[in-house]
């Protein structure tokens, strides 16, 4: 049997309390997102040492990071949402249809998003925790229905022309400090969409609902190991269900969050969303097993498979299959890395 | 020296008094039977011209069958050689392999790049095919060890580390061709995928009966369903008498790489090009919807490769037949949904028991009366 590592021998982590999986994993990745995007700054420098860059990559994905703290919250409790991405399609485009045809404004558009969000949930939930069917095979279906019923709504993509609509889908928020000098000597402020600061609202409460409630620890309690989590007294079934269901929810602000953003209903919207959740949320720490992970992990995940993206499109390196090439790399080097960490700490 | 492997099927018959209704639904087969059935009588009812074959010319002037039969068992093809493999893997790991869609692209490219030697639009084969065929099987299953290896020895979970693959593979696909749509114009490359000369009956169904039929005889003559199995059930128990577990993992995922390069030959031969966005898209949800309506567990463990050979058919002819009804292929998703979703109900264990309840109570009110 191999004993522990050297560090051990000299005894300097014999009285350091062991880090938790969840802790380890999450300083993981930050400190990877960090030397991702210092690496940049210092080699490719360029755009990347104005704010703006950094804020555009929140622009761009406030859908994103909402989807993928729904997606952690349910690998916490070792379940899997495949059906986010296309719910989100689907929101966009009843959205843009209520919107444009039937007079909406936006609060039936927030209406209707979260509507279908929680009915996906609800259903899911169902279906996974009390009747005990497998939940790959339930949001599978699911992520079929929600793409068929999107074309049945509309095939042709619908551009939203409501006037209070884009009034908030263009309205910027400046951020202080971040902003940058142009070519003609004006002060440029850096500004962040309205759908970030809701995507971050998203991510602090549910970290604080993860870290401080009954149900939040129950989701660990639920994902670490079902039977045990039964004998401490814990709903086992009612935790997954509310799990489901806190997904669907967020996987409908997600779709009006993107709505925000691209204004259009369209089948392509959201299209491997996803697979971009569950890779953000692996990056984030998050483990298919259920019971370790972090939704900040996770927001952080969102930025390091972005920051990526980023540097193999200004490298040069243009069509879209490098960027996937990359991002593939990307997964599997955490996943390996995740992997050894985990492997060598049960050895020791 | 041949191990018996056990089909779940044949335990359930332990005691003779079991109605035969109840002996009926708990035989594994009895799921995708049922639905084939009714989809089936459906047809049968709605308009039983659905069945009628007849004969027809193709482009070519030869005569070949044609009718809705025929193509189920033509379109199936792809999705039944995949099930096979899917089904070793779920049973080996407990996890599904999400890649195969674009391990199959890359099994097309690697084919289309050999035949056509590099060119974009090849009239002749530069190279033969079934050379070409053989080295894109053994790429296939370079792309399967890869997986494999993640998940045996890295022992990451199977969609998880299969989804570095599907990320990247239609990419690594167009990669080898140079992001070029090659085109085979040679109608010998066809063959395969549409009709040989003379035969009336599309050579995909050949394939298929000759990959089922291989698995068959090596199922009956090589260990490999019961160490599968027993892998599947309990890794640590398997490994305590002896065998290897890890291996066995990294076997059944180079397996289903072999087996996605044939279903990803067919599916080019079919067309003679390669379209790597497009090609074989969402097929890994169809293989492992037809593991699991042929009643295997997602879970791993007790396997039955023809449940899952069924289970493809049945889904393929619940598309022809939603086809037939004009349902555009578009909205088709969201109508295959609701079946599966009524089947997954039908089959879970906590309503088979509140249904099973259902019946017994009448008969245990009988008893007392009398």
């Amino acid at each position: 049997m191999p004993k522990g590592i050297a560090v051990d021998k000299q005894g300097r982590l014999k009285d350091r309390v062991a880090m938790s999986d969840t802790n380890l994993l999450l300083t993981i990745t930050i400190v990877v997102f960090f030397l991702l995007y210092l690496s940049a700054i210092l080699f490719l420098g360029g755009g990347f040492t104005k704010g703006q860059t950094f804020l555009n990559i929140l622009n761009n994905n406030a859908s994103l990071i909402v989807l993928a703290c729904g997606m952690s919250v349910v690998m916490i409790t070792g379940g899997i949402d495949i059906s986010v991405g296309a719910v989100t399609c689907l929101v966009c485009m009843v959205c843009a249809v209520n919107l444009e045809r039937q007079g909406g404004n936006i609060f039936t558009v927030i209406l209707i998003g979260l509507g279908i969000g929680l009915a996906f949930g609800l259903v899911q939930g169902f279906l996974v925790a009390h009747l005990g069917i497998q939940p790959f095979i339930v949001s599978l279906a699911g992520m079929f229905f929600a793409k068929g019923m999107t074309t049945i709504v509309s095939k042709e993509p619908i551009r939203v022309t409501n006037e209070a609509f884009l009034a908030v889908k263009d309205t910027r928020v400046n951020v202080p400090g971040l902003g940058s000098v142009n070519k003609l000597g004006q002060y440029v402020p850096a500004y962040v969409e309205v759908g970030v600061i809701v995507a971050l609202v998203v991510v602090v409460l549910l970290f604080c609902l993860l870290r401080w409630s009954k149900l939040g620890r129950g989701f660990y309690a639920v994902g670490g190991n079902n039977q045990s989590a039964n004998m401490l007294g814990i709903n086992v079934r009612r935790t997954k269900f509310l799990a489901h269901v806190l997904c669907g929810l967020l996987a409908g602000l997600g779709g009006i969050l993107y709505f925000l953003h691209v204004g259009s209903g369209d089948v392509a919207n959201g299209a491997g969303d996803e697979m971009n959740a569950i890779a953000s949320s692996i990056i984030g720490g998050t483990l298919l097993t259920g019971g370790v992970g972090n939704v900040v992990g996770s927001f952080f995940g969102v930025l390091s498979l972005n920051t990526i993206k980023r540097i193999v499109s200004s490298l040069g390196f243009d069509e879209a299959w490098w960027s996937n090439i990359t991002v593939a790399a990307m997964l599997c080097l955490f996943l390996v890395i995740q992997s050894v960490v985990l492997l060598r700490k049960s050895k020791k | 020296m041949t191990a018996p492997v056990k089909t779940p099927g044949k335990k359930t018959r332990k005691s003779g008094q079991e109605s035969l209704v109840k002996r009926l639904t708990r035989q594994q087969l009895f799921i995708p039977l049922a639905a084939l059935v009714l989809l089936v009588l459906f047809n049968l009812i709605a308009d039983p011209s659905f069945f009628a074959v007849s004969i027809k010319e193709n482009s070519l002037g030869n005569p070949v069958l044609s009718g809705n039969i025929i193509s189920v068992l033509d379109n199936a093809s792809e999705l039944v050689i995949l099930s096979i493999g899917m089904t070793l893997v779920t049973a080996s790991s407990g996890g599904q392999d999400i890649s195969v869609g674009a391990a199959m692209a890359i099994a097309g490219s690697v084919i289309l790049r050999l035949v056509c030697g590099g060119q974009v639009n090849a009239d002749t084969m530069h190279m033969n095919l079934f050379l070409a065929l053989f080295i894109a099987i053994v790429v296939s299953m370079l792309f399967g060890a890869f997986n494999g290896t993640l998940v045996a020895y890295f022992k990451i979970q199977p969609m998880v580390a299969t989804l570095i693959l599907y990320t990247a593979g239609r990419s690594i696909a167009a990669w080898i061709n140079n992001n070029e749509l090659p085109i085979m114009n040679d109608l010998s490359f066809k063959y395969a995928g549409t009709f040989l000369p003379g035969i009336p009956i599309p050579t995909p169904v050949f394939i298929t009966i000759f990959m089922i039929a291989l698995f068959w005889l090596v199922l009956k003559f090589t260990n490999l369903g019961l160490y599968t199995q027993s892998v599947g059930i309990n890794a640590s128990s398997a490994r305590l008498n002896g065998l290897n577990p890890q291996r066995v993992k990294l076997l059944t995922y180079m397996i289903l790489g072999a087996c996605v390069a044939v279903a990803g030959f067919i599916r080019v031969s079919r067309s003679g090009s390669i379209n790597y966005s497009r090609i074989a898209e969402n097929i890994e949800m169809d293989a492992i919807l037809a593991v699991a309506l042929g009643g295997n567990a997602l879970s791993g463990g007790k396997f039955n490769i023809y449940g899952s050979v069924l289970g493809a058919y049945v889904i393929q002819f619940l598309t022809t037949t939603l086809y037939k009804y004009d349902v555009p292929s578009t909205a088709l998703p969201a109508y295959k949904a609701v079946v599966v979703i009524l089947l997954v109900v039908l089959s879970a264990p906590v309503v088979r028991e509140k249904l099973s309840r259902l019946k017994k109570a009448p008969a245990k009110a009988a008893k007392e009366v009398s």
